[in-house]
């Protein structure tokens, strides 16, 4: 056995290792049909949207992880509310960015601390819970929103933008942020509590863990984290729209799944998300590469979070 | 002591019925002019498919299961009817047997690998979309005659889709309620050990409930282009939502085996016929999901206070 | 002599690391019924399951009827071969009504009027064993008292179709049913038996289980350690074969100091109590709950656990599965969650701390691995046991709240962790310990019984006697 042996054995157990080696196999797969463009841009494009992926599926795995029923279905909805509401209180000036971010956060604050009393007072499933919310915010989002055709600040708009040495600066933010919240999943009694009540509710309570507590708190993250990507995509993408969330439902439950993330809860990681991420983007770039039309690209996509979840399996349903 | 009328299983059982009652007074109050033949017909005929598809749902609502590809399966199945089926019978009756068979075989791979429901039904309802693309790119296409001539059936006196909408009640009621096998597949929603234990095939059970939530989508998918005579991918996107929402106004439980074929029809209508209250009332069509959300968390909370009622007797 | 309607052989089955049953041997003869007694963890509900078809054996034979069955063996033979089984948790549909629970149970039940049919079935079954129940065949069993829908089960039990009935299996069919209504099904059991049938019995209540039975057999830890004639048992004899109370009860008492002095360490009364004794315990004290299984004691246990919160109290689940273990975590991940509070430094949780505190119970209670990295599951039951009460003693709480936490633990285990347990408290811990073994009371210094979640009994360890604890465990049949 070679002194490598050990480090290359510990690697191959890492449960995202997949999600990357997917993502590079994809990438090399693109790269000789992009002519004209670099391999390197490529992956600065790859990396400019996977970023949105990330920061929603960053507060969807910390829900996942709560355990089986646990799924937040409202992040679409979310985003068009905390984009619109952002974008209209801005209004296009640079000094009123502040103030945007504090009432995108306050929309997220409310609809997790909305979500998670339908939970605790109705007693429902969590994913009829965040359903019913959805429709509620979604209306709220179109209301407000209606006839909504104004330019994000200049500012904003330039650092989501942004670039250094080819790296969006918004995807280095984010990595930074995955990292940290990799520490509060493992380091935090916080992080501890949410991978323990996944794994067994009624042992974490009775090892005397604040089970309601740690569920609000999870909700109410999952909200800011799709408030904070509304907020940031309508700055990127020139204003919100009111289908802006639409394709953030399967992308932040399929970059947890391809993620490596258990989706029966109880054991979580976050770079993972970063790879499924990459895999997500790169595997459309691949598609329209090869001329392929959106109808093939849908169904493929659709195909492969089928199939990542039937190789992982389950321990249990999700409901 | 209370009243059997008052008994909190008397009264989970007729919420379903009672909001429509109100709902129905309520806007016939509003515009009297709706109470006529050609006024319900025109308010109710949009219920049909959502009601079949409702029914869909509430199959797989029975085994513990949900599916949330329902929408994109009926648009594909509306793609299939809209051009195969009128172009060439023969490739569009298989594609739509393929549809059943896919459900089927969705039943069979989240029973043998204890998947999350929602996720692989979530990736489904991208495959479904994609090939509803694939098949009819823009929207267009047009109604195979029987079908358009069936849902613009001029019936004597009772409008066609209160009929069909009873009709539907009835046989699937009959099928899963008053049937011997029926009594099985509800079962494996109540108490799947029981089910097995007892000699039962479990993977029949839910590849059977999934085949049957195939069917019924597939009847929403065609009586949808019955009415609206084209094809588009995205026709049927809200079903989804509208089909859940409306198992559980109609009383059925996300688990446990509790489900009502009636109910879910009356919640299929009720959710139809919410839109046109609104609308009646002069509230921005932009309100009109927000109000589905509304009346859904209404009627949960409602049980949840019926519930709490029975714990504390 | 015809050949017997069962006869198992040799049969063994163990749970991971966790040996349930080590090769048991069984016959029970047509025409008669077979008491099976034993305390919890002896293996009695293992062998039923595996006698019903619903768990397959490691090994050993099953005989039915003269008939070598044991390959391939599972419900459906057993049920093609008459062999029904009413199990300890309900296995009726709730959302069926009781009819449709019938037809479940009876696939020949089929087509045109079966309604009908299944309802005659189950209403004549109910009628024939349990007269004037009262109970309509078309309401739906969610709707029913526990007690009713075991009347339900056992009556469905009972119903013959197509195959005729040979063996029915009984495990504790009284403990949800009223003393009339278990008199009545008892009685039918014995009509049943004299008719030809053959039934199995399990109880807690002895005097059922002498009064009703042919035979009976005693389990022990996962072996048959007796198999007599009832004639041949009394309550004492029956008692002692199950696994008496150790000799040390005798010497404790001698010795024994009461520590009730000043304010006691917690204090609480069962929700159902209305008048009787209340649960106290002092500092330094470890105080018992006794009374048969499920009697209220794990309710105490959470209620105390809720009313002291995690600061004060830490639990030792003893459904490890259910309530202690994190299957996926490692065993100092498992340990250290209990004293989470205490390892933070700034906002993060410090790795240090918690190897420190894994290694150190490690070696204060023995628990055997190579590497507390490892997963939880990758040790015995006892050891994962162990864990669990590293979890609890490791943190800073002072009053320990243990739910019968020495289910299925061996001998060894049990002496390691008693010997800690009296340390812990000689520095001041209280323990609130609820066991269903006899002896365990032994180490108690003070002892409250439970029935019918109420605390009937209230035994200081001088006074302490197994006849006592019986009396108030099995007020009715004293009465």
């Amino acid at each position: 056995m070679s002194a490598l042996s050990r480090p290359l054995a510990r690697l191959l157990e890492k449960p995202w290792l997949w999600a990357f080696v997917g993502a590079a196999l994809v990438w090399l797969a693109t790269i000789p049909f992009t002519p004209g463009r670099g391999a390197g841009d490529v992956l600065t494009a790859a990396f400019t949207f996977a970023t949105f992926f990330v920061i929603v599926g960053i507060g969807q795995m910390f829900v996942i992880t709560l355990g089986p029923g646990n799924v937040d279905l409202s992040i679409p909805a979310t985003i068009t509310l905390a984009g619109s509401v952002a974008t209209k209180l801005m209004d296009g000036q640079d000094a009123l960015i502040a103030l945007g971010f504090v009432a995108a956060m306050g929309c997220g604050l409310a609809v997790g601390v909305f979500n998670y009393a339908l939970i605790r007072a109705l007693r429902i499933p969590p994913i009829i819970a965040t359903l019913s919310s959805s429709f509620i915010i979604q209306s709220t989002a179109i209301a407000y929103g209606r006839g909504l055709r104004i330019k994000p600040p200049p500012a904003l708009a330039e650092f989501t933008t942004a670039r250094v040495l080819g790296m969006p600066v918004l995807a280095i933010c984010v990595i930074v942020l995955a990292a940290l919240m990799s520490v509060v999943l493992h380091r935090t009694i916080y992080g501890r509590s949410v991978i323990a009540i996944g794994q067994n509710q009624r042992a974490a309570r009775l090892a005397g863990i604040a089970v309601d507590r740690t569920r609000l708190a999870t909700y109410v993250m999952s909200a800011l984290f799709a408030s904070l990507c509304g907020y940031l995509l309508s700055a990127f993408s020139g204003g919100a729209s009111l289908n802006m969330g639409e394709e953030y439902l399967l992308a932040s439950i399929a970059v947890v799944v391809i993620g490596g993330t258990s989706v029966a809860g109880g054991f979580a990681n976050l770079p993972g998300l970063w790879g499924a991420a990459l895999f997500l983007f790169l595997i459309v770039t691949m598609l329209n590469t090869y001329g392929l039309g959106a109808g093939i690209r849908y169904v493929l996509t659709g195909l492969i979070i089928i199939a990542v979840i039937t190789a992982a399996g389950g321990r249990k349903p999700l409901r | 002591m209370t009243s059997t009328l008052l008994a909190p299983r008397t009264l989970r059982a007729i919420l379903p019925a009672v909001s429509l009652a109100l709902l129905l007074a309520a806007i016939f109050w509003l515009q009297p002019r709706t109470m006529s033949y050609t006024g319900l017909n025109l308010m109710l005929n949009l219920a049909i498919p959502i009601a079949l598809a409702t029914i869909a749902q509430m199959f797989v609502l029975c085994v513990n299961e949900l599916d949330l590809s329902i929408g994109a399966y009926v648009g594909y199945v509306a793609c299939v009817t809209a051009t195969w089926l009128v172009e060439s019978p023969p490739l569009g009756i298989a594609a739509l047997m393929a549809g059943i068979l896919v459900y089927a075989g969705l039943g069979a791979l989240i029973h043998l690998r204890n998947l999350p429901s929602i996720v692989v039904t979530l990736g489904m309802s991208f495959v479904w979309l994609g090939v509803a693309v694939l098949i009819l790119p823009r929207p267009g296409g047009t109604s195979p005659e029987w079908i358009r001539w069936l849902m613009k059936l001029h019936t004597p006196v009772v409008p066609f889709p209160i009929i069909a909408a009873t009709v539907i009640a009835i046989v699937v009621h009959v099928a899963l309620m008053r049937t011997a096998y029926g009594s099985i597949l509800r079962g494996a929603g109540g108490n799947p050990r029981a089910i097995e234990r007892a000699g039962w095939s479990l993977l029949k059970i839910k590849v059977v409930m999934f085949a049957l939530a195939g069917v019924f989508g597939m009847l929403a998918g065609m009586a949808l282009i019955g009415l609206t005579t084209s094809g588009d991918a995205n026709i049927a996107a809200r079903y989804t939502l509208l089909s859940i929402a409306g198992a559980i106004l109609g009383g059925c439980e996300f688990v446990g085996g509790r489900v009502s074929p009636a109910g879910a029809v009356i919640g299929a209508i009720t959710l139809t016929l919410a839109g046109s209250f609104l609308s009646f009332l002069r509230i921005s069509p932009d309100w009109q999901i927000g109000a589905t959300g509304a009346i859904l968390i209404l009627v949960l909370a409602l049980r949840a206070l019926i519930n709490r009622a029975e714990e504390r007797q | 002599m015809t050949a017997p309607i069962v006869e198992l052989d040799g049969v063994a089955k163990s749970f991971g690391a966790v040996r349930a049953l080590a090769g048991v041997g069984l016959v029970v003869d047509a025409g008669t019924c077979l008491g099976l007694v034993g305390h919890n963890g002896a293996g009695k509900s293992t062998l039923m399951q595996i006698l019903a078809g619903t768990l397959a054996p490691d090994r050993g034979r099953i005989g039915v009827a003269g008939q070598d069955l044991s390959r391939g063996y599972d419900v459906v033979t057993a049920q093609r071969h008459g062999i029904r089984c009413v199990f300890q948790e309900l296995s009726l549909c709730p959302n069926l009504s009781v009819a449709e629970n019938a037809r479940v149970f009876h696939p020949s039940i089929r087509g045109m009027g079966w309604r009908r049919r299944a309802a005659e079935l189950v209403v004549a079954g109910l009628d024939r064993i349990f007269p004037r129940h009262g109970i309509e065949p078309g309401e739906v069993v969610g709707d029913l008292s526990i007690a009713r829908r075991q009347m339900v089960e056992i009556a469905r039990a009972f119903s013959v179709t197509d195959v005729p009935v040979r063996l029915v299996i009984l495990d504790e069919p009284t403990s949800s049913l009223d003393a009339l209504v278990a008199e009545q099904l008892l009685a039918f059991v014995r009509r049943f038996v004299a008719e030809g049938g053959s039934a199995i019995l399990i109880s807690h209540l002895l005097g059922e289980i002498l009064e009703t039975s042919d035979r009976v057999v005693v389990m022990r830890d996962g072996l048959v350690v007796e198999a007599r004639a009832a004639a041949d048992f009394s309550r004492e004899s029956l008692v002692a074969a199950m696994g008496s109370v150790a000799e040390a009860a005798s010497d404790r008492a001698a010795g024994f100091v009461s520590r009730r002095q000043g304010e006691p360490a917690c204090r609480a009364s069962p929700a159902d109590q209305g008048q009787g004794p209340e649960l106290r315990a002092w500092p330094g004290e470890v105080v018992g709950l006794a009374g048969l299984a499920g009697h209220g004691q794990t309710d105490m246990l959470v209620a105390l656990f809720e009313q002291l919160g995690p600061k004060r109290s830490a639990l030792v689940a003893g459904d490890r599965q259910t309530d202690g273990i994190f299957p996926l975590w490692s065993i100092a991940a498992n340990i250290s969650v209990g004293s989470l509070r205490d390892m933070v430094h700034g906002l993060l949780i410090d790795p240090g701390a918690e190897v420190e505190l894994a290694e150190e119970w490690r070696r204060r209670i023995g628990i055997r691995t190579p590497d507390m990295a490892n997963n939880i599951l990758s040790l015995s039951g006892g050891n994962q046991q162990k864990a669990l009460f590293a979890r609890a003693l490791g943190s800073t709480a002072d009053i320990v709240l243990m739910d019968d936490p020495m289910r299925g633990v061996d001998v060894g285990t049990k002496q390691e962790v008693y010997a800690i347990l009296r340390a812990e408290a000689a520095r001041g811990r209280t323990f609130v310990w609820y066991t269903t073994e006899m002896d365990e009371l032994a180490h108690c210094d003070h002892v409250y019984v439970f029935r019918d979640g109420r605390i009937t009994a209230e035994l200081a360890a001088d006074a302490l006697t197994e006849e006592k604890v019986l009396h108030a465990s099995f007020a009715d049949e004293a009465a």
